[in-house]
This record gives structure tokens, sequence and C-alpha cells, in this order.
């Protein structure tokens, strides 16, 4: 059994980050890592938004635009 | 594969050519190759699907025909899983194939509009969930629980059958539509397809009925919170908690959602528990024992201040907090079903099958069945939903089946679950809990009696059973507890100490239960206020332009105020109503949502006909025209019904007649002032039938018409966005082809620098 033990643990341990990258994705966690992504490939020549500026920035644009929840 | 001719655009009579970058891989997958491997029926995938439609036939057969003492639950589960994997594999391929024709070599909006903002490219597995936490909420959870009254079966096959033919067909058409006009709201796609006339009604109707479901929602709450210490206690708790992870995101941790989350709900479980620990002291029992009208009337003040406060203070933290629980919870109720696999008692078709004079909601099973049940089924509200976020973050055009459709399935599958969960309860206490008040007379004696006086087969409910599951679940009482959320927990809570923890557990899983169902109303009840609140500040703006302005204070406060007010008026009306608000309400709350289905429809068959897709535009119609039908005759019969029971004018005459001869109390009220309120409120509620009914049945019309239109002409205008070449590539569904992975293969080897989109507007 001993040699088994070190891939089953490793295919947990990737199941479980697969599982956390995924919920992260859910409640839009990663939002400010897809933001520096897109800054970047479009080449501005401004420097981006720190993490703090943007995350003002996107709840302050909410309030002018507000996305519906269902029931 | 250079360059691809596109639909001809009937306007101009120019093909659109896609330009794609010869260097880049195609964003497509051949369709030569795609169809065939489509049509490729290798043994394996023919053995896969005979089981499938196999196990679904034995399931149905079992739920719908077996007469025996009791059906186990997993067989609804096996019945609904089998027809939605049939359904998206084939009814949904049709609509994609023959009716919207996507084609990945265009750019979605995501792409060509890429502002690492609002229009992101987001993987198709996540943007799913996210889709599905959007539009899955608490009316999938109530609807069933309230329909279950007629037996489990006409809600079942309305829910099953309703979600493959009409639910996902809308909610995958909106989305689509919405994804080729640049991700634009239903309203907009309305005024444009429809013009004037039908755009400006279907915006009022929007409005109203928005108006209307927030309302009800409300209810759903106030109800599950009356003479509830340890309801109010833990669900007011929800306010601080969100209010700490406002701070704490804006200023503490900026970004850190999920850190906060958790904290979030380490958060909400304590106050679940201190609940309980509140409600056991004496000083917390007398505290936080409110009537409904004092928690319909902080509901209604909460409403007006969480829609003017900033949305990082509550809107959005709470809204983290609620889509947590969300996947949570469903995974869970999911989990234990199959765990625990209850055996259901209930009828098929209860007595109340055949009548419309029914404790729970009045009304005969057509159309009555078919409103109560809309969420789950058909919801007109995801069409709002659909239009909108989700078309803006679609990284590839075929996806929209996937998430549009596969969404929806997936919010009729949690609709299967909490019927299972409200089946699974005795059918005693179910009507005892549902019933309103007038009925059972409050105490448990007096609706053990009720009860029994019913007459059904099987039920002999004595006081004591409800004493005591009263006392499982840490209430004061069950009795009447109406709406649907109470009687939801009490099956979840049931179902789950089998799984987890025994009896001792029950009254943790009970509040646990109310708690998701308030957190997601009232996010929906704060979301909602504020899109109404922008809307009628837009519709205002056309007359007074100062009011387009979403800062200048006194315009925003002025409309949320109105729209609070609105909301506030239906929902006091409710829940001071003698008749049961739940009772006479819902039926309203569900029309008004499936009257949004038909406008919704009705605006995709107009495009479709738009487009030219004549011989497939049965598609949209069979769904518009049952919508219609369903929703137009519920109308009539509220309005022009006869029994008082039913129709809300006749109820006015009769209260009115009583008033008029000079009675001091009349049916199930029992003082003048109860009379009077009566005839105010069925007043209401008429008018707002016969408003609602007429304004879907101009938008029908213009619809219709402007069909006819195209069909005269061959084809319309065309609202869609130019088309542009695609740089990007992404598998359709959740598991990539063989084509795709091969594609694929070759997108991962072009270097980084070459892929980047390139947005067009910077």
């Amino acid at each position: 059994m001993e040699p088994l033990t070190e891939p089953v643990a490793e295919t947990l341990r990737r199941g479980l980050r697969g599982f956390a990258a995924y919920f992260r994705g859910v409640m839009g966690a990663d939002a400010y890592r897809k933001y520096l992504e897109h800054h970047e490939a479009c080449g501005h020549p401004v420097a981006p938004m720190t993490e703090k500026q943007f995350w003002r920035d996107r709840m302050d644009r909410q309030d002018s635009d507000p996305q519906g929840r269902c029931c | 594969m250079g360059t691809q001719p596109n639909r001809n655009d009937p306007e101009s009579g120019q093909a659109h050519v896609l330009e794609l970058d010869p260097e880049l891989p195609p964003p497509a997958v051949d369709d030569a190759v795609r169809e065939a491997e489509e049509r490729r029926w290798t043994p394996g995938k023919i053995a896969l699907w005979a089981v499938v439609s196999l196990l679904g036939a034995v399931a149905w057969f079992m739920v719908a025909l077996v007469r025996g003492e009791t059906v186990n639950a997993v067989w609804f589960v096996f019945a609904a899983v089998c027809t939605y994997l049939i359904g998206y594999r084939f009814y949904s391929r049709v609509i994609e194939r023959y009716l919207l024709k996507p084609d990945d070599r265009r750019a979605t909006p995501a792409e060509y509009k890429a502002d690492g903002k609002d229009y992101v490219r987001t993987d198709r597995n996540v943007l799913f969930g996210h889709h599905f936490a959007a539009i899955a909420g608490a009316g999938p959870l109530v609807g069933p629980i309230i329909a279950a009254q007629m037996g489990y079966l006409p809600g079942t096959i309305w829910i099953i059958i309703g979600v493959v033919l009409a639910g996902a067909v809308q909610d995958y058409l909106v989305m689509f539509f919405s994804m080729r006009r640049g991700g634009r709201s239903l309203g907009q796609m309305a005024r444009e397809e429809l013009g004037v006339i039908g755009g400006t009604a279907a915006l009022v109707a929007t409005l109203l009925i928005m108006i209307i479901i927030v309302a009800i929602l409300a209810l759903v709450v106030v109800n599950a919170l009356g003479e509830s210490p340890w309801g109010v206690f833990s669900v007011g708790m929800t306010i601080p908690i969100a209010l700490f992870m406002g701070v704490y995101l804006r200023f503490i941790r900026p970004g850190k959602v999920m850190e906060v989350s958790i904290i979030g709900f380490v958060l909400l479980m304590a106050a679940i528990i201190g609940g309980g620990m509140v409600a056991g002291t004496p000083w917390g029992a007398s505290f936080f024992h409110l009537d409904k009208t004092t928690i319909a009337w902080g509901i209604i003040v909460y409403g007006f201040i969480a829609a003017i406060l900033p949305v990082w203070l509550l809107l959005a933290p709470r809204d983290y907090l609620s889509t947590f629980m969300k996947i949570g919870v469903i995974v869970m109720l999911a989990v234990a079903i199959i765990v625990v696999r209850p055996e259901i008692t209930v009828p098929a078709f209860s007595e109340f099958a055949g009548r419309e004079n029914g404790p729970v909601f009045s009304g005969a099973l057509f159309p009555f069945l078919f409103v109560t049940i809309a969420c789950g089924a058909l919801s007109g509200f995801h069409a709002l939903i659909s239009s909108g976020t989700t078309p803006k973050l679609v990284e590839k055009e075929r996806q929209t089946r996937f998430i549009g459709y596969g969404g929806m399935l997936m919010e009729s599958f949690v609709a299967i679950m909490a019927l299972v969960a409200a089946i699974s309860i005795d059918r005693g206490i179910y009507f005892a809990m549902n019933a309103p008040i007038a009925l059972t007379g409050g105490t448990v004696e007096t609706a053990a009696q009720w009860v029994n006086s019913l007459g059904l087969s099987g039920v002999n409910l004595a006081p004591a059973d409800l004493a005591q599951t009263a006392q499982n679940v840490g209430e004061p009482s069950i009795v009447s507890r109406s709406g649907g959320a109470p009687t939801l927990a009490v099956g979840l809570a049931h179902i789950m100490q089998q799984f987890i923890g025994g009896t001792a557990m029950m009254a943790f899983w009970y509040h646990f239960a109310i708690m998701f169902e308030a957190l997601f109303i009232l996010t929906a009840v704060d979301a909602g206020t504020r899109v109404a609140r922008f809307m009628l500040q837009d519709s205002i703006g056309n007359f007074i332009p100062k009011f387009k302005e979403a800062s200048w204070r006194p315009g925003a406060w002025l409309c949320t105020a109105i729209m609070v007010g609105a909301w506030g008026a239906v929902l006091l009306m409710g829940v001071t109503d003698p008749l049961g608000g739940i009772n006479t309400l819902f039926p309203l709350f569900g029309i008004a949502n499936q009257l949004l289905a038909a406008i919704a429809l009705a605006v995709c068959m107009a495009i479709a006909a738009k487009q030219g897709s004549f011989k497939f535009l049965w598609i949209v119609g069979v769904p518009l025209a049952f919508a219609a039908v369903v929703t137009i005759t519920a109308s009539f019969h509220k309005i022009f019904s006869p029994v008082p029971a039913v129709g809300y004018f006749a109820n006015n005459a009769a209260f009115a007649k009583a008033l008029a001869d000079g009675k001091t109390s009349f049916g199930t009220a029992k003082t003048e002032a109860a009379m009077e309120a009566v005839v105010r409120n069925t007043m209401v509620q008429g008018v707002l039938s016969v408003v609602f009914v007429v304004l879907s049945i101009i938008v029908i019309i213009t619809a219709i018409l402007a069909t006819l239109k195209a069909f005269r002409d061959g084809g319309g205008r065309n609202h869609e966005d130019a088309p542009r070449p695609s740089r990007v590539f992404a598998p359709s569904g959740l598991f990539p082809t063989a084509a795709e992975r091969e594609l694929a293969a070759a997108w991962a080897k072009v270097p980084a620098a070459k892929r980047l989109d390139r947005p067009g507007h910077h």
C-alpha cells in the first residue's frame, strides 16, 4: 500500500485545488487577475489599477448599473 | 480555411465576410468535421443513450404509473436527470442546429468588446456556475412546495417536461440573441424588434411584474419569520455580518473574496446556533418575537435603506454570501436525497387536484398549477438575467447551449429536489402548515381537527404530532406557517437529520434552511428594487432628463421610495389579508412571472422570424402559445370567475355586499375593518391582473404582427452587431470532443503574443 499513498494524495490535492480554483471563479474572486491579464494583453501605456483601486471601481460601477438576481 | 461567408444581411443584401487571421489556427472546429462527429454513432454511444433512455423510462413508470403504497424519492431523481440528459443532447441540439446556428468563427462580445471588467471571456464551466447562481434562488424552492397541494405528479411532470420544452428554451434563446447584440437587455431588444408600442408595453409590464415578484418574495420571508424569535435573530444577524464583510473587503483586505466569504459563512453558522440560544432565553424569546406586520415594516424600511446604500457596503457582500450558500446547499440537498432516499407516501393526485378551492392556493389544476410552479419550469425573470450580464462573459457562441439551456436544467433539478423534500413530510403536517390561519385556527388542536375533517386518505393527524414537530425544529408552533419556506425547511431538516446529527440536529437544519431562503430572497429584493429603480429613473428621464443621471441623489431616492412603496403596499396587503396572503397572492406571482416569459418568448419569436427561420419557428411558438394560454386563462379566472375564492372581483363584490347589508363579519374576515381590507385588497389585485394581462397581450400582438410582416417580406431587419472574426478557441460543452481537443492543442502551440485578443474599441 505504501507506494500508492503518494500519487493518491497528490491526485487528491490536485482535485481539491482545481475545485477551489473553480469555486473562486464562480464567486468572481479572480476578477482582478483577469483584469491584469487583459491589461497586459492590450499593451496599454498606462499602469493598471492597483488591486484596491480595481475593486473600488468595480463596486462603484455597480452602483449605477445594478444587476438583477433571480427569485 | 481563410474566409468564411456569413449569413446574408437581409437589409443590405450583402454577405458579411469574416476575414480570419491566416497565421492562427481556425477559431472553430470545421463544420463538416463537427457534424460528422455529432452524427457518428459508435456502439459505446448507442449503449450509453439506450441505458439513459431505459433508466428514464423505468423511473417515469415508477413515479407516474405504479400505484403502490409508497414510491422511493430516488425515482424522481432518475426521471428528472434522464429526461434532462435526453432533452439536452437531442432537443437543445435541434434548436442549435436549425434555429440559432451559432458560429464560433464570430467573436463574442467578451472578445470584441473586451475591457477586463464587464466584458471578460470566462471559462465555460465557471460561467455555468456563475449563471446558475444568478438565476436560481428561492423561487424553485417555494413554488413546487405550494403546488404539492395537488399531489406530486402534476408538479413533477410540469417541472421536468416544462423545462425541456419551455423554460430552458427561453433562457437559451434570450442569452443567444442578447449575445449577438453585444449583451443588450430584454427591454432594449423589445424596443428594437417590436417598435415603440410593443417596447413601451414590455417595459411597463416588466416594471410592474418586478414589483409583484419582489413583494411576494418578501411575503415568503415575512411568513417564515413571523412569531419565530430564532429565525428573526439569525436572519437579522445577516445584516451586521454583511456590513462587516463589506467594510473588510473595502478597507482591510480588498479583493479577498473567498477569505471574506468563509469568514461570513462561519459567522452565519454562529448566528444560527446563537439564534437557538437567544430564543431559549425568556428575554430573547420576547424581544425577537415579532408579529408579521412588524416584520413586514422592517423589511420595507430595510429594503429602502439597502437600495440607497452603496453596493459595496451591503449588496455585494451579501451576494457573495448568498452564492457561497447556494452552491453548498444544493450540493448538500442532492447528496442527502440520494443517500437517504426517503419513501414518499403522498398520492400522485391529491383530493384537491380536481377542485378549485384548495387551502394552500386557490384555483383549478389548469391553469393554476402551471403558474404556481414558475421557477424551475418556466421563469420569465430569467430573461432579465440571461440578457445582460452572462452574454457579456461568454467565450464562444456555441457555449450558450451549455450555459443557457444547461443552466436552466440545473435549476429545474433544484425544483425537483425541493418537491421531494416537501412531499417527504407527513401530508397532515403539510396541510396544517400551509393553510391560512383562518382555516386552521392557529392552535395544534384546531389545526389537527381541521386537517382530519378534510377527509384526506391515510391522514390522521394528532395534535401531539404538530407539537412534537414544532419542538423538534425549535419553533413555538408550525401551524399556518404558509409560504413554502417553512415546509421546505421541515422537509430538509427531516431528510438531513437522517443523514447527519439525528433529531437533535433538526432545529439547526430547520433554521439553516430558513436562513438560506431568507438570504436568497433578501438579495433578490435588494437587487430587484435597484433594477426597478433604474428602470423607473430611465423612463422618467425621457420626460425630465435630469432623472437619467444615476448620481443625482434626489431622483434616485424618489424613485427608490416609489418602488419600495409599491412593493411594500402589496406586501402589507398580503400580510394583513384575512384570506391568508399566500393563498390569494401566490397565483399573481406566478402569473406575473410567466407573463414576463411570454413577453420574452414573443420578442424571441419576432427575432427568429426576422432571421427568416420560419420552418423552425415552432420551437419558440409552442412554449409561447402555452405560456400565453396558461397566463391569460389564469388572469381571466382571476378577473371574471364568479367563485369568490378564485375571482378577485367576485370576492370584492361579495364582501362589498356584506358590508352594505350591515354585516360585521363575513367568511374569514371577523371584523368590519377586516372586511374593508378585503374589499380594498381584492380591488387592487383585480386591477393589477387586468393591467398585466392587457400589457402582455399588447406585447404578444405586436410580436405576432412583426412575425407576420417578416413572413410576408421573407425576413426583416437584423439588429445584430456586425460579425467580427474570432481569435480564440474554446470547446463548447462540458467535455471537449476529439476534434475540439485537437484544435485546442493546435492553439496551445501558438505563441502567447500572437494569441492575444485585440479589442477594437481602445
